[in-house]
């Protein structure tokens, strides 16, 4: 969040945005849409600055607080939840605004013959709050659907999901697939699930072992901002 | 009914559980994304001999292989219309192992979906899922039931009310604490065995995580919060997989988990057996172990400082957000 800009705000205004992400932080999952309406009608503000000032800056703490294991994920569902009410009246709108940069756009499953759905979709909510694309394949996703999928979505990154020792390894298999098509240069690939380690996701040569959603969501941020310089 | 459960507790004071099934089942053939209940019928002879394996190293209860066996679980393989006989199944051949020395526990894992209000299944479609589940497991002989490996409440309740519909056998519980000594769902082991007690288990404990360690302190905090006349019960992964040259292997060898379950008997646990990544092997050292003499001098290593509160503090909206919801509460 630009800080700058958010104390040159009229207090009023600035009291809303926290008060819309304290509402965020406690699910509350009408108070921030109407929050987001007032935001939009009397202040006249974009739904790019709402997402920023308000949604992402709230999921922000969540996101801090759940990696410090202060919330569980009851309460990030519930957040995610509220977020996402807000979205709802956002997303109309900024098709064709102009004032919103996304962070960036994430495939994700959980991989072939593992069915765990719970951890990957809060990292896929927890994404979305902090303003990336998510298209999110489901369980059971082979390494063609991937592929399919990260080059329909011209997608940045690659998040996959495994709780079982004996599926873990089929992600293996996706990079290698990648490899064979060309596509690991452009695509960052990120892993997580329970059995997991940093020593099994360098070994299969992924980017990153991420240990929890919020990681997850750090590590998507860094890579951005790395391929942004980049380029 | 009598529960056989604390009848041989009673007369044998403490309990060795088993170990294993799905990462032996994995041995044995088992393939990526198959239907371990469905081996109860398909295969068997390969089930028979992990629950042998485990009598043979002297459990003194066979778990049967049901924990995916609710509708929930099996539509994934497309057998959500095989409830009863796959359940059945799996007892009965627990049931043919166990004789009457040994006590079948019947296996109830989650269902995998999210209860209300964070997903859509409500506590009636959970226990009604989790009734067609048991009335299988009672068919099939279970001793009682052994509802593991869960992170909700909520669905706890679910399965313990699922299980008094379909049946009178004794429920036990334990939870999977594998986020900071909490569940995923922010249970701590206090609140686990203050509630389940207070819904009328009797033993109540941990199972699976992140090995022995972990396990050892979370049966501390239980041990610290037991009610008067709760049973506590642990079953510890043998370790942490290990991921070496292309292989998993779980770290903790048979004399890990005989030290493990020693110091379980000396926090007063009195149902110890273990989870994934253990063998016949693991509970044969954890039998010598317990016939052996107990532990002396026994002081958890953690324990001076584990009245410190566990999470960090929250961060800088803490305060503001707690009056806020005051007010509106007030209002």
């Amino acid at each position: 969040m630009d800080t700058d800009s958010f104390d040159s705000l009229p207090e009023v205004l600035q009291e809303l945005y926290i008060n819309m992400q304290d509402d965020l932080y406690d699910g509350l999952k009408d108070e921030v849409a109407d929050a987001t309406t007032e935001a939009l009608e009397q202040w006249g503000q974009t739904p790019g600055q709402i997402l920023q000032r308000g949604l992402v800056a709230g999921m922000d703490i969540v996101g801090q607080d759940f990696r410090d294991g202060i919330l569980f994920v009851p309460e990030v569902l519930l957040a995610a939840k509220a977020m996402k009410g807000a979205m709802e009246i956002l997303r109309p709108l900024l098709t064709d605004a102009k004032d919103v940069q996304r962070q960036g756009t994430v495939v994700i499953g959980t991989v072939k013959g593992d069915i765990h759905d719970i951890g990957k979709n809060l990292v896929g909510m927890m994404l979305e709050g902090a303003g990336f694309e998510v298209i999110n394949l489901g369980i059971n996703v082979d390494a063609e659907q991937f592929l399919a999928a990260l080059r329909e979505y011209n997608a940045d990154i690659l998040g996959m999901s495994a709780l079982l020792t004996t599926t873990m390894p089929y992600m293996r298999t996706v990079i290698q697939r990648l490899n064979e098509e060309g596509m690991r240069e452009q695509t960052v690939v990120l892993v997580g699930g329970a059995p997991l380690t940093e020593a099994f996701a360098e070994d299969i040569g992924a980017d990153r072992y991420c240990e929890d959603a919020a990681v997850a969501v750090e590590a998507a941020k860094v890579f951005m901002e790395m391929k942004k310089r980049d380029s | 009914m009598t529960d056989r459960l604390l009848d041989l507790l009673q007369r044998k004071g403490l309990l060795l559980g088993d170990g294993a099934m799905g990462t032996m089942l994995q041995r044995a053939g088992l393939t990526d994304g198959g239907s371990p209940e469905l081996w109860n019928v398909d295969h068997a002879d390969a089930v028979r001999a992990i629950y042998q394996g485990y009598a043979d190293a002297g459990s003194d209860i066979i778990t049967t292989n049901t924990f995916g066996g609710t509708r929930y679980r099996l539509k994934l393989h497309h057998l959500q219309g095989r409830v009863f006989e796959l359940n059945q199944a799996g007892a009965a051949l627990a049931r043919e192992v166990a004789g009457d020395e040994r006590l079948v526990a019947g296996s109830m894992g989650p269902t995998g979906e999210l209860m209300e209000p964070l997903g859509p299944l409500t506590i009636a479609e959970a226990a009604a899922a989790f009734a067609e589940q048991v009335a299988g497991l009672a068919a099939g002989g279970a001793d009682f039931l052994l509802v593991e490996t869960m992170s909700s409440l909520d669905e706890v309740q679910a399965a313990v009310e699922g299980a008094r519909q379909a049946s009178t056998l004794p429920v036990v519980v334990t939870m999977t604490f594998d986020t900071n000594y909490r569940t995923m769902m922010g249970v701590t082991p206090a609140q686990a065995v203050q509630t389940l007690h207070s819904w009328g288990v009797t033993v109540i404990g941990a199972n699976c995580g992140n090995g022995p360690a972990e396990i050892e302190r979370i049966m501390w905090e239980m041990a610290q919060a037991r009610p008067e006349g709760a049973v506590l019960m642990a079953q510890s992964n043998a370790g942490l997989p290990r991921w070496h040259e292309g292989e998993i292997s779980y770290d903790g060898t048979p004399e890990v988990m005989a030290g493990y379950a020693q110091r379980m008997r000396a926090l007063g646990v009195q149902v110890i057996g273990a989870c994934c990544g253990s063998t016949p092997e693991h509970l044969a050292a954890m039998r010598r172990a317990l016939d052996g003499p107990p532990l002396m001098g026994y002081e958890p290593a953690f324990a001076a400082d584990a009245s410190a509160p566990q999470s960090a503090p929250a961060g800088d909206g803490a305060a503001r957000r707690a009056a806020r919801r005051a007010q509106r509460t007030a209002e």
